[in-house]
């Protein structure tokens, strides 16, 4: 799948489901970035059907609501929503 | 933020026209302009993407009848503002969050997952049918006795297809 990936330190595998439209996507993304922190990400509403039916697949493991953003972190935990503070003990920041 | 295929004029009558609404309807926009005008780019995107404005912070199945409760303003708005002052974009907000500069976080899903969304289609037996049916609009909860639903709410302008069968 398409994900795109952001230059950064380290902080473990970051994969993050997002939607290109919605403004807490882009907060989490911007908080991110003002951290300096590499990730990987898809807006899940710019794939093609197929794709956008393979992603959700993996969102709803993570997220049974499918909402966004939701961030996975090393493949064992997922931040629903965006708080700088869920986000920050997540990533032990 | 402007890489969308959106002309800026279309945006900003969007904009200006939401305002207008949310005035008149009673409800209060979030007070970050920027915010708001995020939220809008994406109204307008999803506008032209699915020809109806479905909420920017979810993701739309493009198929109308499906998308319904997530036209904004959704079905959900007024129980999110009740009870975390704003809706799930933070695009409508609460008075008191108007005037009380409380910091907004994104807040929980309120819509039920895919395959356990229902819409009422038969009301509520054993009760005395009234001699009209009533309709109940999703958004605001405005209560009708008639033939039809009306072809836009009075309280707040939502389409007739927002409306259910309440009794």
């Amino acid at each position: 799948m398409a994900m795109i990936h952001v230059e950064g330190k380290d902080h473990g595998n970051l994969v993050l489901y997002t939607l290109s439209t919605c403004v807490w996507c882009r907060m989490m993304k911007n908080f991110l970035a003002k951290m300096g922190i590499g990730y990987d990400y898809v807006d899940v509403d710019t794939l093609g059907d197929e794709e956008k039916t393979q992603t959700m697949d993996e969102v709803r493991h993570w997220n049974p609501q499918c909402s966004f953003p939701s961030l996975v972190v090393n493949g064992e935990q997922c931040v629903v929503g965006f708080s700088e503070d869920s986000v920050r003990k997540a990533l032990g920041l | 933020m402007n890489g969308g295929p959106g002309n800026p004029t279309g945006i900003d009558l969007y904009y200006e026209d939401l305002m207008a609404q949310s005035k008149a309807a009673g409800y209060h926009l979030n007070p970050d302009s920027g915010f708001v005008k995020a939220l809008v780019e994406g109204l307008f995107l999803n506008q032209e993407r699915y020809g109806y404005p479905s909420c920017p912070c979810r993701l739309a199945s493009g198929r109308k009848e499906d998308d319904l409760d997530i036209i904004c303003p959704c079905d959900y708005r007024d129980a999110d503002l009740g009870e975390y002052g704003s809706c799930f974009c933070a695009l409508y907000v609460t008075q008191a969050v108007l005037q009380g500069n409380a910091r907004l976080t994104s807040i929980p899903e309120r819509r039920p997952p895919e395959g356990s969304r229902t819409r009422n289609e038969t009301p509520v037996r054993e009760m005395a049918r009234p001699s009209l049916p009533v309709w109940r609009c999703r958004v605001c909860g405005y209560l009708c006795a008639r033939e039809e639903p009306p072809a836009t709410c009075p309280v707040c302008k939502a389409a007739k297809e927002r409306f259910e069968r309440f009794l």
